[in-house]
């Protein structure tokens, strides 16, 4: 019979690189290629103007419902940039600029937005699961097509992203802790925003890190700057080796903030104070990065400006593809609703869908 | 008399179950702080705290679990399930717990819980956002299952939902949230669970429908009167229990049944109600019964939306159709 110490629990480690002024710590300081610097500063921009974007469309009633990205690009590009074209992403529902440096088009994602399943259009070979709507239940899919690189003896690994209050869902235990046990080639990377719709961070958890939770599974976890490029990219590149070559998961908390409505739906002076969010608009990672590629003489602002303008015109032919789009869509018989039930559709709905057909018809006849 | 929406008389339900009782609390995502996504539990934790209005972590598992707890010691909990799509989160708790306690224990421990959830397409929603999968919690022993169709009827069935010893499944339309007022009574208002009425009397053809399909219906059944035709409407309230009594003596009297829902057709409410009618009143039928329902597939993304709700112009069809007119 004894008392004593049961198991170890390492420190949960915080990384910070490029802090919010700009400033790099010169020991931590990764070393990535130009091109990928840029490339990634370029993923981050046009992710914040699409989001810019997306939201006067929703604003003019034009798409629907969505959740905003801003203050997150760099959580989401520092870590997909580590994807090779065959590991697999798998994304919760606030992940539009990882979904387009995947390969994911502007058009698609709004003709999702603005209600049309053809918006969820995934090329055959791409590895990127559409966006996932109920909270946290992505996190056991990645465990499962983990499994499946495992069994088959590949080299890929999938990347599974998910919010903070994800991490209250049982799926979120379980889905990390399948990962776990299995050892499987997962890096989940958790985007703490600090809010869940309306809940505080506070009130979602009483752990004082959410890597932390990452030790109860026996697996790494670390916290980093969410804000910060280059934290993300370090932090990711270890938990992507890991995943990689020791069939071990690893639980990547970024530290970043929400600084939009939840979603559309959603009116955020209900719950949190301008004097909250103000902070935060100093960390913004886009602006931190510009000063970093500054001074590493990589970018200008005549470069930026540039930048600027071609995306600005980019997502206005975008848009006009979109509705081009739409009006064809709308234009076409909706049979289609009924497609995809089954690989084969059984009788019961072939007559469902000859009887929709002929309602079609008399409604049509019947102005 | 106030003229409340649905959303607003939904809160007055529960303003007024919580003055009424101490043992009432409320649960569940964004309903304290926020007032709820829909604005259902606004100003309530302002005026009954947050011990009573509980903002709860992001789990349904959680919040129905935690529930259970609280309906075996004493209290009795009305939980909000975001969205219906996000109840299967829940679905254990519910149907291993929720559906059973009175039953395993012989009725020592009882689930006085109500579960509230809103359903159903029409409002431009993402996926999951739109179903109307009432059929899931109806074929549940022990559940009861009720779905009001405007904003009197949701203040009073709630309040008797509250009230009600076992547990009850309140769903409610969200395109009905806000599309219509109507006057509430000031005074406490409570109807029978288990108990349809007939809102619209006529002797031609019996319609039954529920929920946000209620409203649809009766515009049909007043396009029909300009044709002669009389159309009697139940307004189901609950679906489980179903009222048979109010249902039959309907159907004796018309001979013909038309049922709409907005949930798939197969297996859904229609067909239980279909199959209480052959045995109940099988020699009376002049038609086959009818259903209008959404067909069996997932709702479309909402551009399309459309398409899957019955529309008026398809309840008047199918009920000349079987009307043979
Ligand atoms: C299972 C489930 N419950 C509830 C919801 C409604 N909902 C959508 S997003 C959200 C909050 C998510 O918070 P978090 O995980 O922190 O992600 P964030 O929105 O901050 O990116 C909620 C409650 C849902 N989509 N799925
Ligand atoms: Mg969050």
């Amino acid at each position: 019979m004894s008392r004593r110490v049961a198991a170890q629990i390492d420190d949960i480690e915080y990384l910070s690189i490029l802090d919010e002024t700009g400033k790099v710590d010169k020991d931590l300081e990764p070393d990535i290629p130009e091109d990928i610097l840029l490339n990634m500063y370029q993923a981050m921009l046009f992710g914040r103007r699409f989001d810019e974007r997306m939201l006067k469309l929703q604003r003019q009633g034009r798409i629907g419902t969505f959740a905003p990205i801003k203050g997150q690009e760099a959580a989401q590009i520092g870590s997909a940039f580590h994807l090779r074209k065959t590991d697999w992403l798998i994304p919760s529902f606030r992940e539009a600029a990882a979904q387009i440096w995947r390969g994911a088009t502007p058009q698609d994602i709004w003709l999702f937005a603005a209600g049309y399943n053809e918006g969820v259009n995934i090329p055959e070979g791409a590895h990127d699961l559409p966006l996932c709507v109920p909270v946290g239940t992505q996190l056991l899919h990645a465990a499962g097509i983990a499994y499946g690189i495992k069994y088959r003896k590949e080299d890929g690994i999938a990347m599974c992203f998910h919010g903070d209050g994800a991490t209250s869902e049982g799926d979120f235990h379980e889905g990390v802790n399948f990962a776990a046990v299995y050892g499987l080639p997962v890096v989940f990377i958790c985007q703490n925003n600090h809010w869940a719709i309306s809940l505080p961070l506070s009130k979602q958890t009483r752990s004082e890190t959410i890597a932390q939770k990452a030790v109860a599974y026996g697996i790494p976890g670390i916290q980093v700057d969410g804000n910060d490029i280059l934290a993300v990219w370090a932090a990711t590149k270890e938990a992507v080796e890991r995943a990689r070559t020791e069939l071990c998961p690893t639980l990547i908390e970024c530290v970043t903030y929400r600084m939009e409505v939840h979603t559309t739906a959603d009116d955020p002076t209900r719950y949190r104070e301008e004097d909250e969010v103000a902070p935060w608009r100093k960390r913004d990672p886009i602006d931190r990065f510009e000063t970093y590629l500054k001074k590493k003489g990589l970018l200008d602002d005549k470069a930026i400006k540039d930048l600027n303008d071609a995306y600005q015109e980019q997502l206005l032919k975008a848009w006009d593809d979109t509705e081009k789009r739409i009006h064809e869509l709308d234009s076409a018989d909706p049979l289609s609703i009924f497609d995809d039930l089954y690989e084969e559709s059984p009788p019961h709905l072939e007559e469902q869908k000859a009887y929709f057909k002929n309602r079609l018809q008399k409604e049509a006849h019947n102005g | 008399m106030a003229e409340l929406n649905m959303i607003q008389a939904v809160n007055l339900a529960m303003r007024e179950a919580l003055a009424d009782d101490e043992s009432v609390v409320i649960l569940g995502q964004d309903v304290g702080v926020d007032g709820g996504i829909f604005r259902a539990t606004i100003d309530l934790i302002e005026e009954f705290g947050e011990e009573r209005v509980i903002d709860t972590p992001l789990a349904e598992s959680g919040i129905i679990g935690m529930s259970v707890g609280m309906a075996v010691n004493g209290l009795k909990p009305v939980a909000e399930m975001q969205f219906s799509g996000f109840a299967y989160q829940a679905f254990h708790q519910i149907e291993n717990h929720v559906a059973r306690f009175r039953w395993r224990t012989s009725g020592r421990f009882t689930m006085p819980i109500v579960i509230r959830m809103p359903y159903g397409a029409g409002v431009r929603a993402l996926e999951h956002h739109s179903e109307s999968r009432e059929a899931y919690w109806a074929h549940t022993p022990g559940l009861k299952v009720v779905i009001p169709s405007g904003p009197r009827k949701a203040r009073a069935l709630l309040a008797a939902s509250i009230k009600d010893p076992d547990p009850v499944i309140f769903y409610e339309p969200k395109a009905l949230y806000r599309s219509f007022k109507e006057e509430v009574p000031d005074e406490p208002e409570t109807l029978v669970i288990g108990k349809a009425e007939v809102v619209r009397a006529g002797e031609d053809i019996t319609m039954i429908a529920y929920g946000a399909m209620l409203p649809r219906t009766m515009e049909a059944a007043e396009r029909l009167e300009k044709d002669g035709v009389k159309a009697e409407v139940i307004d189901l309230m609950t679906v489980s229990p179903l009222d048979e009594e109010t249902i039959i003596t309907s159907v004796k009297k018309t001979g013909r049944v038309l049922v709409v829902h907005e949930a798939a057709r197969s297996f859904g409410p229609g067909a239980e109600i279909c199959a209480r009618i052959n045995d109940k009143a099988l020699f009376y039928l002049e038609a086959p019964v009818n259903r209008v329902a959404g067909y069996d597939i997932h709702p479309p993304y909402f551009a399309r939306e459309h398409h899957y709700l019955p529309s008026v112009a398809r309840i008047v069809d199918e009920a000349r159709e079987t009307l043979s007119i």
